[in-house]
This record gives C-alpha cells, structure tokens and sequence, in this order.
C-alpha cells in the first residue's frame, strides 16, 4: 500500500480526471448530440469498465472479502437481485437480503467446518 | 436570494433526505469499510468522497492502489470510468443555463462538480415539473439536492470505516460486499438497452480473464476491449434486425 500523501496525491489526480468529463459536458453542451454512435461507444466503455470492476471485486477480492467463500458470494448477488425485482425494484430489500444471506451462509459454513 | 428561490433550494435538500441520501448511504457506507480495510486513514476517505464524487472511480482507485498498478493505467482507467458524466452534464447543464445572463461559465463549471447519478437522473425529471419552470429555481434545487447527497455520503462513508473495526467478523464480510452488492443490482437492474447488457458481460469477461495475466490492466482491458466489443455486437445486431 503506498503511503497516505501519496494516496492524496492520486486522489487529487483521479478528481480532476473525473471532472475534466463533468466539465467537459458543460463546454459542448447544447452542441453535440448525445445519441450520436461516438456517446454510444463511451458509454459501453465506462459500462464495460464498472462491470469488469464488480466481477473482479466479487469473484477475486483483495483484502477482507477474500476471506470468504466465492459460492457464498455469488449466491448473495442472486438473492440480492432476486428480492430486488420481487419487492418492485427496492433497493433496500435487495441489498438487506443480499447481506443477510451472505453472513448467514458464513456462519453456517463457520459452525460446520 | 428571493424567496422562491430560497424554497427552491430547501425543497431540493428536502427530496435529497428521503431514498435518494439513505441509497447512496448505503453505497458509502460500505466505501468506508473498504477504505478502512484499504488502510485509508478517514481524511482520505473524504477527500476521495468529495474531490472525486463518483463511486465507481473511488473503488476504482482503491483496487488499482492496493494491487500495486500502474499510476497512468489508474488515471486511464478512472478517468473513463466516469466518461458517463459527459452525456450527463451535456444533457442537464443547457437546463439551467439556456439564456441565463445572471451565471458566469465557471459556475457551471463548478456545479458540473456535483453531477453524479443520482442527481442527473432526479433533476433531469424534476426540471419538467411546473414548480422548476424557472432557471435560477434550477439552480438552487439542484444545489440543495446535491448538497445532501453529498453530505449524506460523507457521513456514512465516516460511519462504515469506523464501524468495522467495532463488529465481528461476519458483519464486517457483510459490510464489506455492500457496496460491490449495491452496484451488481444496480447495474445488471437498470441495465435496460442491449448496448448495456452486452457491456456488462463483455466488461465482466474481459476483466476475468485478463486477470490471471495482466491484473494492472485487467479494469481497463475490460472497458476498452469489453465496451468496443459491446459496441460492435451491437452495432451488427442492430443492422440485421
């Protein structure tokens, strides 16, 4: 882990990187058309790339995650997203019952093994 | 400030305090046990949660950091996971600022700062109601609303990084996948036109298998690779049928 002013630093790099696109909207607004083929193309870029980040977070976690089984963590992802789409879209249900499930299955697997 | 736009403003942080702040906190709150678990001191925490306001690019950040990548390959990839926010502002901002004489550029500018998800896909709606017909009323809602966002997701963001030294372990693991959680059910939720849906499996095969080789590059192999991929599939899909 590199040290914390370092960390700050890239902090602030990442920041201006991500404002330079908010910043970047507001020069050309009224301008370019946001259905053209080039927005449709960034846009897949930046989907692809969020979704390779939560696959890589969930099948090959670093740090407290890794601790934990893979299985369980691919079930609380579908139970998540199943009681998402039966309690109509709510957020909080899905994300209570992913969680639940997820320290459940930990402690049943804690008690059997 | 006149008084209707004072209104304007508190009825902006009023429609911010209900779902919209208790579903980013959650997203934040696990931020801040995985910033805590990253070794981030709780300054760098906010200082990721404001300077960078997109929690995609902070978690980006966070993995690229602890798995020793390269800092030009991090920027990249940080950088373009945030490239959402340039339709975004492109769409919103000519909503406050059509004909606007009172503002000068570098406020938008400034204001740009506080796009994020959440914010764009509330205003965008809201701009349509009778009582935002008016540009300067625009302006302070979409303050007031961003406002408590944001503030809604620097405290909680505090809460779970100090919280997880306290717990046990097996609700630390559980406060820990929140937020990873929280974006799978977002994304795959909301995913609704086929560009998106190829984007997500595409992205998610490529950062797999390019991880076992390459993982410094993996995140941003997956968006370059995985997003022309998406595009190209869907594209030809397009045009056959």
């Amino acid at each position: 882990m590199p040290a914390a002013a370092d960390i700050g630093l890239m902090i602030l790099a990442c920041g201006l990187a991500t404002w330079l696109w908010r910043g970047l909207g507001v020069l050309l607004s009224g301008r370019l058309n946001p259905q053209s083929a080039m927005f449709e193309w960034v846009s897949c870029v930046a989907y692809a790339l969020v979704a390779g980040l939560i696959a890589r977070i969930i099948v090959a976690p670093s740090g407290l995650l890794a601790q934990t089984a893979l299985m369980d963590r691919l079930l609380a992802c579908a139970v998540a997203f199943i009681a998402y789409r039966l309690a109509r879209r709510n957020m909080f249900v899905g994300l209570v019952c992913g969680v639940g499930f997820f320290m459940a299955a930990g402690y049943v697997r804690s008690v059997i093994v | 400030m006149i008084a209707q736009h004072r209104r304007a403003f508190a009825t902006g942080a009023r429609e911010a305090l209900g779902v919209p702040a208790a579903v980013l906190g959650a997203g934040f709150l696990g931020y801040g046990s995985l910033a805590a678990d990253a070794g981030y001191p709780v300054w760098l925490t906010l200082a990721a949660t404001f300077a960078i306001w997109a929690l995609p690019g902070q978690l980006v950040l966070m993995e690229m950091q602890a798995g020793g990548a390269a800092v030009v390959a991090t920027l990249l990839a940080v950088s373009l996971s945030a490239a959402r926010f340039f339709p975004m502002t492109l769409t919103l901002m000519p909503l406050m600022r059509r004909g606007s004489t009172t503002r000068g550029l570098w406020q938008f500018l400034l204001v740009a700062q506080l796009v994020s998800m959440t914010t764009w896909a509330v205003a965008i709606r809201r701009f349509e109601d009778r009582d935002l017909e008016d540009l300067e009323a625009r302006w302070q809602y979409f303050i007031g609303f961003s406002m408590v966002c944001i503030g809604a997701a620097a405290v909680c963001a505090v809460i779970g990084q100090l919280l997880i030294g306290a717990l046990p372990p097996l609700a630390r693991f559980g406060l820990a996948l929140l937020t990873p959680l929280y974006f799978f059910v977002t994304l795959v939720g909301e995913a609704r036109s086929k560009a998106s849906i190829m984007a997500l499996v595409c992205g998610a095969a490529v950062a797999l298998l390019l991880h076992a080789a390459a993982p410094g590059w993996s995140l941003l192999g997956a968006g370059f690779i995985g997003g022309t991929a998406a595009f190209l599939l869907q594209r030809s899909h397009a045009r056959r049928g």
